[in-house]
């Protein structure tokens, strides 16, 4: 397994993540996988006892995985939301912003890159759930 | 117009010094051309067939005179002294070099310009009516509306890695000047029956390959819901637009294959999800875009009539200068399809002097067409003999707006490396053909667009005639469509046959308009006479 870049106050998961197949065929499993084509909507009625979410990135250009996470933590999910394959320093800022806390990259990537990355923008344009006011709600106090 | 505050020029000045460390990365062998790619992509910069190309943002096509005094210095100090303005309002600039990328960004952002989304598969600039703000038949400037988009869209986090560009038009008129049916998502400001202005959203339409007009989608979507629908709409794409085949991976495809019906069902629905979440802007902030859009201090005691004694200033006013709401003002088109001329190409002395116009005689203000032309909004009807002469000693006085000789052409195989065909010397070829100002008048309204493959990036599905290039065993191969309009008729031209080469379709196009001179009934346009006819009389001079 890859390392684990990690935003969460507390440890990764450990637990090796299952097929969204094998998820909804079993209810003792609480790490699932999702592939780019798959809904996360139907993990939906199952949030409480998901602990990982693993959201797959084959190549970094297909974005169904932004939608992926942002619908999961629209919906209440709090659990670790890791984005994994092809994660690229220019992404991870977009990829934050959707939701995700922790990624498991398939080429790592250095620690300096990432902060950098994080703080090249100090404001947003838009609200995504991820807590950062807008440029218009700071224009409207 | 829109003026940044100071989170705008942060933003852009940050984006400059993002794109700085992209280009060190890529220089010093750090990142691959394949991952800088989508990265300078996003930045409007595009490996071309001889150099780097770099694609300016010009939002909704309006810009003041310093900023188009600083795209002359650009295409001075980093290009070949010209730009060439695109059918999308922005401009390209052809012969850049990757190391000076940063400085010419830093250059832009210094007047609140940059090339954010300008290509890649994210939301491209939104495009507008070059007459917002001034036409006589619109409901409101739909200006602030774009704006409010272009930021919501500025590094839109779920949606930069779309499964195709995504291209958004926003108008206010019944009369249509922006194609907007022929764009991913056509927006249509209107007023319900209390009189409250909100937006109708046609979804799906496009040109390229598969070429579809967008259907409505949404009758009314309330200003303090233009976010939260666009979202919505945009997320059902990002994860249901097919990603298997670049061909099929526009919107368009995605609403044809699914049906409107089905397409607006899961939009309502993610919609009503999407509306609790809170991610609108208050209205106040619609207000605040608005009014920096405000009404310029017209010169309500400018004369409203307009001396018609010399010829040359006559032809030019019937063709070139359209009705103003404001009385004794008037909005005119500079021409930049000088016969002989590369369509949408402008030379820094013709910037910089457009600019200067623009000061003296419009408010410091310009707008950029789809059309390829360049608008000068607030003109003082008593001023236009002055700005008349100005413009035709310096090459820009056309008397030809939305003539034959007004054609759009994309770059074609002169530039780009995804042509099949030279656009360009057709479309000379055609203006020289088609030079003389009588014959152009004669023929009266024709569009005329020429595409250099089936990208459509000259719209030709559009054109009343369009020309498509195509490469048949090795050979350019140009076919003939009739029939299409980007305007509030939208309609899609049909292939008449059989292609020709270069000197057979000048000569076939030649035909057409014979025939149409001959069978035209009273004040039909070209479009209609076709329309009437259909395509089969047509059909047979073409390639009797």
């Amino acid at each position: 397994m890859p390392d684990i870049l990690n935003f969460r106050d507390r440890a990764p998961s450990e637990e090796a993540s299952v097929s969204l197949d094998a998820f909804l065929d079993q209810s003792n499993a609480n790490a699932v996988k999702i592939e780019p084509g798959e809904d996360a909507r139907l993990l939906l009625p199952m949030l409480d006892r998901i602990s990982l979410v693993e959201v797959s990135f084959p190549v970094f250009g297909d974005g169904r995985g932004y939608s992926a996470a942002r619908i999961l933590r629209e919906a209440g999910y709090t659990g670790e939301l890791r984005g994994s394959g092809e994660i690229l320093v220019d992404q991870i800022n977009f990829l934050r912003r959707c939701g995700f806390d922790s990624f498991a990259p398939q080429t790592p990537l250095s620690p300096a890159a990432v902060d950098r990355a994080l703080s090249q923008f100090s404001e947003v344009y838009q609200a995504t759930g991820d807590g950062r006011s807008p440029v218009w709600a700071l224009r409207h106090g | 117009m829109y003026q940044y505050d100071k989170f705008d020029q942060q933003l852009v000045d940050e984006r400059v010094a993002e794109f700085r460390d992209q280009v060190e990365r890529r220089l010093s062998g750090e990142l691959s051309e394949e991952h800088f790619r989508p990265l300078r992509l996003m930045n409007g910069l595009y490996l071309q067939l001889h150099a780097y190309m770099l694609r300016v943002a010009i939002p909704y096509g309006t810009l003041s005179g310093p900023q188009m005094r600083m795209l002359a210095h650009i295409a001075r100090k980093y290009d070949r002294d010209y730009g060439h303005f695109t059918t999308r309002q922005n401009i390209q600039y052809n012969w850049i070099k990757l190391e000076e990328t940063p400085d010419l960004l830093a250059d832009l952002a210094s007047v609140e310009m940059h090339a954010i989304q300008t290509s890649g598969n994210c939301i491209r600039n939104i495009s507008s009516d070059q007459f917002a703000g001034v036409a006589a038949d619109e409901v409101a400037d739909p200006r602030p509306w774009a704006e409010l988009l272009r930021q919501w869209s500025s590094f839109h986090p779920e949606f930069s890695f779309l499964p195709r560009k995504f291209k958004i038009a926003v108008i206010a008129s019944e009369q249509d000047r922006a194609a907007m049916r022929l764009h991913d998502i056509g927006i249509q400001l209107v007023r319900n029956e209390a009189g409250e202005l909100g937006a109708k959203f046609f979804v799906g339409g496009g040109m390229g390959r598969t070429p579809m007009i967008a259907p409505e989608i949404r009758d009314f979507v309330p200003a303090d819901d233009l976010i939260s629908y666009s979202e919505a709409c945009m997320r059902v794409y990002n994860r249901y637009g097919r990603r298997d085949n670049k061909y099929k991976a526009r919107i368009k495809i995605l609403v044809h294959e699914l049906g409107a019906d089905e397409y607006r069902r899961q939009v309502e629905e993610e919609f009503a999800h999407i509306k609790t979440l809170n991610l609108d802007p208050p209205l106040a902030e619609l207000e605040r875009i608005t009014a920096l859009f405000g009404e310029p201090a017209y010169d309500t005691a400018a004369p409203d009539d307009i001396d018609l004694s010399h010829p040359g200033f006559t032809a030019w006013v019937k063709q070139n200068v359209s009705a103003h709401k404001q009385a004794g003002y008037a909005i005119v088109s500079i021409s930049l399809k000088p016969v002989g001329g590369i369509p949408g190409d402008a030379t820094s002395a013709q910037m910089d002097l457009m600019a200067d116009l623009a000061e003296r005689y419009s408010m410091d203000e310009l707008r950029v067409t789809h059309s390829q032309n360049i608008v000068l909004p607030y003109v003082r009807k008593a001023d236009l003999f002055d700005l008349w002469q100005q413009l035709d000693a310096a090459g820009l006085g056309s008397a030809n707006i939305d003539l034959i000789g007004d054609i759009i052409a994309c770059p074609g195989l002169d530039y780009c490396t995804l042509a099949n065909a030279r656009s360009i010397p057709l479309a000379l070829k055609i203006s020289e053909k088609f030079a003389d100002p009588e014959k152009q008048r004669d023929l009266g309204e024709l569009k005329l667009k020429i595409s250099g493959c089936i990208n459509a990036c000259g719209h030709h599905h559009a054109g009343h005639i369009g020309i498509l290039g195509v490469d048949r065993k090795g050979v350019e191969n140009y076919q003939l469509l009739l029939g299409g309009s980007g305007a509030e008729d939208v309609s899609l031209g049909k292939i008449t046959g059989p292609g020709f080469d270069e000197d057979g379709v000048v000569a076939a196009l030649e035909r057409v308009t014979d025939f149409y001179r001959k069978q035209r009934q009273d004040g039909e346009r070209f479009l209609d006479t076709y329309r009437r006819l259909g395509m089969e009389p047509f059909k047979e001079v073409i390639y009797a």
